[in-house]
This record gives structure tokens, C-alpha cells and sequence, in this order.
């Protein structure tokens, strides 16, 4: 038996109890015409159904989630051997002791080592979680069942009951909003203060010299690595920077276009197949930031370096170019987003009254004099707080930096140049095989703690200004 | 002077401003049709060469011998399974170049076919037994360097040491094309294979699959939740209450958060806290299903919104209760909103790579994934890999695996377009 | 008469009575002129009627009758609207405002306009004023604009209001002084026709009678022409009173004949307030 058997019994059983205790009002119905319900015989169905299943599913998802960790536990506890482990090395023997126990291999009694040992007691342990989460589940069941089946009468407010218990269940649902923030904060915050434990916080956010790898022997110097994050954070500006550079004016001038000027056919048309920019995956923006802009960037830097090599212009020539650029990855991303502020910017700008179109038309102003001069000043803050939430979506970015803009952490104003970024560091760190408590997975999940709180504040921020000049014009 | 000459001379002034603004903006939109257009053929075109394969006609003896097999009448597949296919193209090919001699040469030229050229014979050998001590001539897969060369995608007069294709190679080929040895068939291997390390044998199937296990468990999780929580705040949710509104800025928030903080929480909270398995679908699933719920919130929320007042009156007046008012008529009529919502919600999803990069799916996964616990990639993940491998035929993969995503994104948001086409209405 | 039906006072409904046009020279004339709108929908049948220099017409009817339209064509601000076809002849001081050497711009300098809810810009009262006179390059120097805008806001009886807080967004001010605010603006850049659309309508009773004393002192630098719903109002400020049904321009006279003894049955039946 499995846990989807258990599952299943369960789904079985509870609709078993619906028909039950549908039939039961139905026979009141039928039998005693003196009686009348208050709920149509459904809802009895509904209502032992319920309390039969959700007790019961609840137990059984909480169990399946925890006895993995906690059986592991468990089993830790038996072998001083194992006690004795640190912390990453303990990950590690538990990963080949669920391996062993999971290929069966752990049956072989001759194999001896503690590692096999606690995968036979793993398996053991298991087995006996198992059936202790079978027969609980299965009583929890019957007592809902026994609970609500038998106290049913014909009076019983069946409907109002099961309307009360769905709204809780709603409730749940919306409530995994706050758990999903609390679960992020959650997740960055406790690596964040064991990183900061061990790398001052001045050092994180003053230091200019990144370079996370740590020497592989203890002895080496410079074992510690280099957690100064300010070329990341340099990265991430100057990129989003290049990027909001292009986005800005294309996205609001192309935004004014077509909500001013162009006639409505037009736009029907043309709005949709620039939101297909919109529609691209990230994964594709890279792709082509890397592998046919990244190229093109390169080359023109070579040629700008050619002629300062020629016209002795020194800063021209020496121009340091790279197939990964910020450039490369600024430009891919600014193109990314020019759909983002294209909408934001048209969404504010179609706010604004005729009236005022009206009013500086009667003036005399040309079309885009009335643009300039009245609808743009009046749409501003509304256009700022796209513009915010385009900034916040262009440090949030990662798969187009991670492609196209290096994983070099150079301090430098040479858009030629490769930089590497915070989203970009988050991923090298995370996905190299290294154990999970060395300082530099940690440092990731600082990163991670300093772009979840920009981006939250920016969006934050940006929201209020929208919702502020909304209610302007309601 | 007087105001209507003051005005009449700057109006030319004024009218080149309109118009150069007016270019502006045009230019502006050119500029980005432009980009999507040049971003859609460069990657359609890079893909083509992709969609063929380069094959070598080579004599195969399947020899008792060189297949190491005893003569007997009949044999169980597993003897078909275990017999030695390795030599067998080698060998057909020394036949065909008699000439080369050298070890080192002999390598190269073995390197003309695919390294999984044996998986295709031994394939062929079980499905048909009675090639067995015969000769065939069959239609080899040639080595990702071989076909990138015969697609022209390889200069012949660079110099040697720039190119992959030395000088010897380039004359076998040479030689077999003006034999007719050489040919080009559709790749079917691409559509139906999972990962490899070697471009003329990786497929995107696994990829494929992946993507559609993550994409069900993502739906299965976001859209009951994602609809019941927009149910809860648009038609329950007590008014000035602080906890609704905590949810609320938290809904709002959530849907700008960077995807990859979803992959950090993925990784913290699944797979280190709850010790779900790296890697699987499972965990892609549920990560996605977090960031595609405000997403599918939002919509919903709107969708209710937009049914009309007197509807709910309607049903009221007749006596029925809140929840049977939605339940029957509220959520029916407001289905479409929210399943146009849901699907561009599922299309983000689908092209989503950050989050999953953490939590382990850019693995090198050769096996096809076949539940929700095995160890598996996604579409777009397997393109970033295949982004970052070195060998030029991967390029084309890439862009035709890229293709391939952008035709499901397309034909989901076209599913989008005509649902909200066909049931819009106006109240 | 009394007893004719509506439908057939239209039928018989020919050309405009009383006196559409004047001697002399008008500031502005009108020919023949119609209005459609999407081509089959017409908005105006063959409207002929002058505008007298420093005069205040007034234009009445019941909703729907075309009078803002019209008014609308005078400083072409049907351009802005898609579809919209003026035929016909609009001359503003002999010369049509449609021919090439009359550009909308230069035409709308001339022929101002207020709305019927006040539209002040969200700027400051100051850069409410000065708009104008900025757009056109009216002014030299900031010394030159300060006068204008101090000129105009007095000219519109709101200096003393505003004088100590010029600085303040011109949304904060209370809907009368928002009105005086946009006639202040129009009159900024000195044009010899202002044309009002219901300019009281969405304003108190007090604030109304502020703007009509302001109108009427304004007669005597410009020539008004005034859509409004109240038939009072057009007797209190008007010289010429014109009144409009169904897209026809029905009877135009001096404003105390159209009141006391109108020509036409469907005039009378107006002011009688039989329907409207």
C-alpha cells in the first residue's frame, strides 16, 4: 500500500458518506411527510462528507510533509556515528541513506557500514510511520464520519453549515498569500544572519572586491573569499539603467503614439503585436542577447576601437569589449520591457480627461504641444510609478544578465565591458554543486534578501503613486 | 505687431515640431516592430538547420562475427540487446577509405558518424533479426560536425586549426557526397529523444515532458486556489478588516516579486525544509503554482467584478443563499474572464526558467521523465542549457527548441484571445 | 396653430425667421452650413447667422439641437473629432476659417472657447493663465507675462482671490473660480470671439450670477456666443437670442422680441415651455 492508495480509500470512503448521508435526508423526505428539511438532502451529503474527508486530509498532508525529516531524525539519534557529523556532512550522509534506502540496496545485510545500517533502520522506521499515518488517517475519518452522520436530523442547518465550513476553506486559500511572503521571508532571512555572522554587513554592502570562491584547501590564502557586493549592485543599476534608457522613451513615446495620434484600427492592431514582446520568454531574451546581440556589440565596440586606435583618441582606444556586455544584456532588456511601459504609460495617459485635451486644444496648442504641456505633466506621477515598476522588473530580471551580461564582477562605467549582477550571483551560487551551508550559498541568500527588499519597496512605492493619481481622476 | 501675426509667424515653427513628433513616434514603434521581427527571424533562422540531418550510406556487415553473436537459428532479445554493435560502422567505414592507415587518422574517421550510431543499429538489429550475417547498406547518423558541415555552416577556407572539420574530413565528405552517400532527412530524433551531450542525438522530448508534468501539477494547484481566494476577497472578505487587507497588498506584491526569490523559496522551504526531491516536477510544479496564483487571483477578481449587480439581485430575490448565488451564477458567467486569465497565467509559467534553475531542473537529464518524483528539465531550462554548450550545432537546437516553445505559447494565448472573443459580453 | 402637431411645425419648417443675419460688417458669419457625423447621421441643416462685433448671442433649444455643435464649428474644434464633416462657409472677419491661409492654431488664438465643466489644467493658477501666452511666444520677457496674467485674472474679477496664491494648483479652487479661471485663460491670448458651451451649468446659483456679470462686462472688448439650457439666462445677458431644433436653426431676433413675441410656433411653444 502506498500513499496514493490511502489517498484514494480516503476520496472513496468520503464519497461513499455523501451517498450515505445523502439517502438518510432523502428517506425523511420520502417516509414522514410531517417532517419538513431545512436543507435539500445534498447538503447532509455535503456536510458528512466533509467533516469525513478534510480532518482526515489534513492529518495526512501534514504527516507525508514531516516524516521524511523527522524519521531521519530519528534514526540520526540511534548512531552516535552520526551525531557526531557537522552539519554538511550530515546532509550529505542523509542523501545516501535515503539512496540506499530507496534502491533497496539497504536489504543486503552483509553490507555493514553505518550508513547502510541507518538505511535499513530508516526503511524500518518508515514502514512503521506509515502504518501509524494509515490507521490515524483512517480514524480520524470515521470519527468525522461518526460525528456528523449520526447527529444529523431533519433540522439541522445542513446548507448554512457547509456554506460556513466553504468559506473557511476560501479563506485558507486566500490566506497562502501571506504564507507564500512569510515563506520567502522566511527563506532569506535566517541564511542572511548566519552570512552576516560570519561577513560583516559593512563589508557586504561597502565592499568593492566580490570574488565568492573559497580555496579548496584550508590552508590557502585568501580562503575566505570576497563578499563585497558593491559590483553587483553596480551591475544591476547599470544594466537596469541601459535598459530603462531605451524602454523609457520608446515604450511612453510609442504609448502617446498610439493613444493621441494614432486612428483605432491602428492601434487595435499594433498594440497587441508589440505586447507579443511582452509574451517572450526571459529564456529567449537571453538567448538572443548572447548569441546574436552580444556578437553585434562586440564587433561595433571593435570598430569604435579601431578608429581610436587610428585617430589616437585615447579612450577610445582603450576600450576594453566583450562578447558579454551590459550593453548587450541592457539593450535585450530594455526592448523587454518597452511592452511593460508601453501599457502602464497607456493605461495613464487614457486617464487623463478629454477635458483637458479639449481645454488646451481651444487654446490653440498643436497636438503635441497639448502632449507635452498638459497631458504628459498631468499623467507624470502615474508614468513614474510604471517607470518604478519597470526598474523593479529590470533588477529582478535574471535569465537575460545571466546569458549575456557575465559572471565577471567588474566596477566599471564601459557598457563594452561584462559586469555581473545580484540575480545573476544568486543562481552561479546556488546551482554549483557546493554543500549547503558554506559562506558562499549563504551569501546567496543575503543577495536574495537585499533584491526581495528593493523590489518589494519599489513596488510598494510604485503602487501607492498609481493608486494615488488614479483616484485623482475617479 | 499683433497677436494674430505673432502667432501666424511661429506657426511654422511650431507645425515642423508636430511633425518631427509625430515621426518620433512612429519611429519609436518601428523600432520595436523592428526588434520583434528581427529577434522571431534570427531565431527562425538559426532554427532551420536544425529540422534536417545529415546521414552516411555505409555497407554494414552484420557478420556473426562483428556482431560477436554464436550462429544459431533464432535469439531472445537480450542476446539481440548485448551482442557488440560498436565496431560495426568503423569498420564499414575503413572499408570505404582503404587508403587510411594512421591511428590517429583512423579516429578522425571513425568520428563521421554519431557516437549513438550503435543504439540505432542494435535498435535495428532487434527489430529486424534477419539482417543477421547479411549486408546492408544503411543510412548511418553523421557526427554533429560532419552535418554542421554539410549544412555550409562551416567555412572550408578558414584555416585548419579554426575549424572543428580538419582537411582529411573534409575530403572523406567530399568524397562520400559525390558518391551520393551523403543526404539530409528530416530530424526526427529532435521531437522524440531526451537530452545528450552530443547535439546529433539530443531531442527535446524529455524537456517536453517535464514541462507538461510541471504545467499539470501547476494548474491543478493554482486555479481551485487561485479561484476560491479571488471568491474569498471579492465576495466574502469583510470590508476594513486588516487581515483582508493584508492579503491583499501581499496578492499585489506577490505578482511583481522577481521569479527567481520564488526559486530561492523553492529551495529553502520545499526541498530543505519539507525534503521534497530535487529536480522533479513536483517541486517545479509547486513553485510555479506560487508564482502563477496572483496571477490567476487578479484575473478572477476582475472577471467577478465585471458580472453585474442585478445578476446577484436576481438570484437573491428568488431566495437563494450568497454562496448558491455564486456557485450557479456568478462564477459561471464569469468562467471565461477567469479561464482567459488562468491560461496566460499557465503561458507565463510555461516560459518561466529562473526559479527552476534553483531548485535543481538544470540538471543533465538524458532519461524521460515519467511521473511527478523523477528527476527532469523544462522546456525553457533545457534551452538555457543548450544556450550555454559549446558546440555550434547546438545553436540550432536551441532556437528550434526556442521555436517550439513559442508555438505552444502562441497557440495558448491565441486558446486566450478567442475565449475572450467568443463569450465577451457586454452587460 | 396651437394645435399642430410637432412633427408637422417640422415639415413646414423652412427657412429661419427674423433676422439671422445683420448689416455692416459681422465678426463672424455663417452659410449654409451642415454638420454630419459617420456620414449618414446629420447634426445640422443649413444654418445661416451672423455674429455682431461685441455682441453676446445667445443659442437655446432643447438638448440634442445642435447649438453646441455649432458652436463648436466656430474655432474648428470638430477637427478633433473622427468622422465630423463641416460643409458650408464660416467666415471670421471676411475670411473663411476653413481656407489654407487660416490654419486651426491661428484660428483658435482668435476665437476662444469655455467649457461647460471648468477644465483648469492640474498646474498652478499662474501656469493656468500664462499657457496661452507661452504657447504663442505672446509675451517677451516674465515681466510682460506678469502683467498678462495679472490683466486677465483681473479682466475675469478673480485677481483679488488669487493673487496671494498664484503658485496653487488651479483644481484646488471652488467650481465658480475654476470657470473664472478658464475664461481668465482664454482671454490670455486677446481673441476677438469667445465662445461659451453651457458655461454655468455645472455651477451653484451665487457662482452663476458672478459669471453672468462677468459676460456681460465682457461685451464690450469681445463678441460672445453662448449655448445655454436656461432660457433666463439667455434673456438676462443676451443681445441676439437664436433658437435651434432638430439640427435647424428655427428663429434669431433681438433677445426681447424672441422672449415677448416670437415668430415661429415651435419658438413659442419652447419659451412657453411646452416641451424642451
Amino acid at each position: 500500500m502506498s500513499d496514493l492508495d490511502l489517498f484514494s480509500i480516503v476520496i472513496v470512503s468520503t464519497l461513499i458518506v455523501f451517498f450515505l448521508a445523502q439517502q438518510k435526508a432523502k428517506k425523511w423526505q420520502m417516509t414522514d411527510s410531517g417532517i419538513t428539511l431545512h436543507s435539500l438532502p445534498g447538503y447532509y451529503g455535503y456536510l458528512s462528507a466533509l467533516w469525513t474527508a478534510i480532518p482526515a486530509l489534513l492529518i495526512f498532508a501534514a504527516w507525508s510533509f514531516l516524516e521524511v525529516n523527522a524519521t531521519s531524525m530519528l534514526v540520526v539519534g540511534q548512531f552516535a556515528e552520526l551525531q557526531a557529523l557537522d552539519k554538511s556532512s550530515l546532509s550529505l550522509a542523509l542523501n545516501e541513506i535515503h539512496l540506499l534506502a530507496g534502491s533497496g540496496g539497504a536489504s543486503s545485510a552483509a553490507d555493514a557500514s553505518i550508513n547502510a545500517q541507518a538505511a535499513v533502520l530508516y526503511l524500518q522506521y518508515m514502514d512503521d510511520s506509515f502504518l501509524l499515518k494509515t490507521s490515524s488517517v483512517l480514524a480520524i475519518a470515521a470519527l468525522g464520519f461518526a460525528f456528523t452522520y449520526w447527529r444529523i436530523t431533519p433540522a439541522t442547518r445542513a446548507r448554512n453549515s457547509v456554506e460556513q465550513l466553504t468559506i473557511y476553506a476560501l479563506l485558507a486559500c486566500a490566506t497562502i498569500a501571506i504564507l507564500t511572503t512569510v515563506g520567502i521571508v522566511f527563506s532569506v532571512i535566517l541564511e542572511s544572519i548566519e552570512f552576516f555572522k560570519q561577513i560583516p554587513i559593512t563589508d557586504f554592502l561597502f565592499g568593492t572586491h566580490w570574488s565568492p570562491q573559497i580555496a579548496i584547501r584550508e590552508d590557502q590564502a585568501g580562503s575566505s573569499g570576497a563578499f563585497g557586493a558593491v559590483p553587483l549592485f553596480w551591475g544591476t543599476i547599470f544594466i537596469s539603467i541601459i535598459a530603462l534608457m531605451i524602454a523609457g522613451p520608446l515604450g511612453l513615446i510609442s504609448a502617446i503614439y498610439l493613444a493621441e495620434y494614432a486612428d483605432k484600427k491602428v492601434r487595435s492592431v499594433i498594440k497587441p503585436i508589440l505586447e507579443v514582446l511582452a509574451g517572450i520568454p526571459t529564456v529567449v531574451y537571453g538567448f538572443f542577447a548572447a548569441i546574436t546581440i552580444g556578437p553585434l556589440v562586440r564587433d561595433f565596440g571593435n570598430y569604435l576601437r579601431d578608429i581610436g586606435v587610428n585617430l589616437d583618441i585615447e579612450i577610445m582606444a582603450n576600450l576594453t569589449v566583450s562578447t558579454e556586455s551590459a550593453l548587450a544584456a541592457g539593450l535585450v532588456m530594455g526592448m523587454m520591457i518597452v511592452p511593460f511601459i508601453l501599457s502602464l504609460s497607456d493605461d495613464v495617459i487614457s486617464a487623463v480627461p478629454d477635458a483637458m485635451r479639449d481645454g488646451s486644444t481651444a487654446m490653440g496648442a498643436t497636438k503635441s504641444e497639448t502632449v507635452w504641456k498638459v497631458i504628459v505633466p498631468a499623467a507624470l506621477p502615474g508614468i513614474v510609478g510604471g517607470f518604478l515598476l519597470a526598474i523593479s522588473r529590470a533588477i529582478g530580471e535574471t535569465m537575460i544578465v545571466l546569458m549575456a551580461a557575465g559572471v565577471a564582477a567588474n566596477l566599471t562605467a564601459n557598457p563594452m565591458d561584462a559586469v555581473t549582477t545580484v540575480t545573476t550571483q544568486i543562481v552561479t551560487l546556488l546551482t554549483g554543486d557546493q554543500e549547503f551551508d558554506s559562506v558562499k550559498t549563504l551569501a546567496a541568500f543575503a543577495l536574495g534578501l537585499g533584491l526581495f527588499i528593493t523590489t518589494l519597496l519599489l513596488n510598494i512605492i510604485a503602487l501607492h503613486v498609481v493608486r494615488k493619481y488614479r483616484e485623482q481622476y475617479e | 505687431m499683433n497677436n494674430t501675426d505673432i502667432v501666424r509667424s511661429s506657426l511654422k515653427k511650431r507645425y515642423a515640431k508636430e511633425k518631427r513628433f509625430k515621426a518620433y513616434g512612429i519611429l519609436s514603434i518601428g523600432l520595436s516592430l523592428f526588434f520583434l521581427l528581427f529577434l522571431l527571424f534570427d531565431i527562425t533562422h538559426k532554427a532551420t538547420p536544425a529540422f534536417t540531418q545529415t546521414y552516411i550510406n555505409l555497407d554494414i556487415d552484420f557478420s556473426h562475427k562483428n556482431l560477436r553473436l554464436e550462429e544459431k537459428s533464432s535469439y531472445s532479445e537480450k542476446e539481440l540487446f548485448n551482442a557488440s554493435y560498436r565496431k560495426l560502422t568503423s569498420k564499414a567505414l575503413y572499408q570505404l577509405f582503404p587508403e587510411v592507415k594512421d591511428r590517429r587518422e583512423k579516429k578522425t574517421l571513425r568520428k563521421l558518424v554519431s557516437s549513438g550510431a550503435q543504439y540505432d543499429l542494435r535498435d535495428l538489429v532487434i527489430a529486424n533479426p534477419n539482417y543477421i550475417g547479411t549486408k546492408q547498406s544503411i543510412w548511418i547518423l553523421a557526427d554533429d560536425d560532419v552535418d554542421t558541415f554539410a549544412k555550409d555552416l562551416i567555412d572550408r577556407n578558414l584555416p585548419e586549426v579554426q575549424r572543428r572539420v580538419k582537411d582529411n574530413q573534409i575530403a572523406w565528405i567530399d568524397h562520400l557526397q559525390a558518391q551520393g552517400k551523403i543526404q539530409k532527412e528530416l530530424n526526427t530524433k529532435f521531437l522524440t529523444q531526451g537530452d545528450s551531450r552530443e547535439p546529433e542525438q539530443a531531442g527535446i522530448w524529455g524537456a517536453l515532458k517535464g514541462s507538461l508534468y510541471v504545467m499539470l501539477l501547476t494548474l491543478i494547484l493554482s486555479f481551485p486556489i487561485g479561484v476560491a481566494a479571488a471568491v474569498y476577497l471579492e465576495e466574502f472578505a469583510p470590508k476594513n478588516n486588516w487581515f483582508v487587507d493584508l492579503i491583499e497588498v501581499n496578492i499585489n506584491n506577490l505578482a511583481a516579486v522577481p521569479s527567481i526569490v520564488f526559486g530561492i523559496l523553492g529551495l529553502a522551504v520545499y526541498i530543505n525544509l519539507f525534503g521534497v526531491p530535487r529536480s522533479a516536477p513536483l517541486v517545479g510544479g509547486l513553485v510555479l503554482s506560487l508564482m502563477t496564483l496572483p496571477t490567476i487571483i487578479i484575473a478572477t477578481r476582475a472577471a467577478l467584478k465585471s458580472v453585474p449587480p442585478s445578476i446577484r439581485e436576481a438570484a437573491l430575490g428568488v431566495g437563494a443563499s450568497k454562496m448558491q448565488v455564486i456557485t450557479h451564477h456568478v462564477l459561471p458567467l464569469a468562467m471565461p474572464g477567469i479561464l482567459t486569465g488562468s491560461i496566460i497565467g499557465m503561458a507565463q509559467a510555461l516560459g518561466e526558467s529562473a526559479p527552476l534553475l534553483m531548485i535543481g531542473m538544470v540538471a543533465f537529464v538524458a532519461d524521460i521523465p515519467q511521473g511527478f518524483l523523477d528527476p527532469s528539465t523544462v522546456l525553457p531550462v533545457q534551452i538555457f542549457i543548450w544556450a550555454d554548450s559549446p558546440e555550434r550545432a547546438f545553436i540550432a537546437l536551441t532556437s528550434a527548441a526556442i521555436v517550439v516553445l513559442l508555438i505552444f505559447l502562441f497557440l495558448m494565448n491565441l486558446l486566450a484571445i478567442i475565449l475572450r472573443k467568443k463569450f465577451e459580453t457586454r452587460w | 396653430m396651437n394645435d399642430k402637431s410637432e412633427v408637422e411645425l417640422l415639415q413646414e419648417l423652412g427657412d429661419t425667421v427674423g433676422k439671422p443675419t445683420i448689416e455692416g460688417n459681422p465678426r463672424m458669419s455663417c452659410r449654409n452650413v451642415d454638420v454630419f457625423y459617420n456620414k449618414d447621421s446629420q447634426a445640422i441643416f443649413d444654418v445661416s447667422v451672423d455674429l455682431a462685433k461685441n455682441e453676446i448671442l445667445a443659442m437655446i433649444g432643447p438638448s440634442g439641437c445642435g447649438k453646441s455643435t455649432l458652436l463648436r464649428c466656430l474655432n474648428r474644434m470638430n477637427d478633433t473629432i473622427d468622422d465630423c464633416v463641416v460643409k458650408g462657409e464660416i467666415k471670421l472677419d471676411g475670411e473663411d476659417i476653413h481656407s489654407k491661409s487660416i490654419d486651426p492654431v491661428l484660428l483658435r488664438s482668435n476665437v476662444g472657447m469655455v467649457f461647460q465643466k471648468p477644465n483648469p489644467f492640474p498646474k498652478s493658477i499662474y501656469d493656468n493663465v500664462a499657457y496661452g501666452p507661452k504657447l504663442h511666444g505672446l509675451t517677451r520677457n516674465n515681466a510682460e507675462l506678469d502683467d498678462l496674467v495679472e490683466e486677465s485674472l483681473t479682466k475675469a474679477g478673480l485677481w483679488k482671490e488669487t493673487k496671494d496664491r498664484l503658485n496653487k494648483p488651479g483644481t484646488g479652487l471652488s467650481g465658480g473660480q475654476q470657470q473664472r479661471l478658464c475664461i481668465a485663460r482664454t482671454m490670455a491670448v486677446k481673441p476677438e470671439v469667445i465662445l461659451m458651451d453651457e458655461p454655468t451649468s455645472a455651477l451653484d446659483p451665487i457662482a452663476t450670477a458672478t459669471i453672468e456679470e462677468l459676460m456681460y462686462e465682457l461685451k464690450s472688448s469681445y463678441t460672445i456666443a453662448v449655448v445655454t439650457h436656461s432660457m433666463q439666462q439667455a434673456a438676462r445677458i443676451s443681445d441676439r437670442t437664436a433658437y435651434f431644433h432638430l439640427g435647424r436653426l428655427v428663429e434669431v431676433n433681438q433677445t426681447n422680441t424672441v422672449f415677448t413675441n416670437p415668430e415661429h410656433e415651435l419658438t413659442e411653444n419652447y419659451i412657453t415651455g411646452r416641451f424642451g
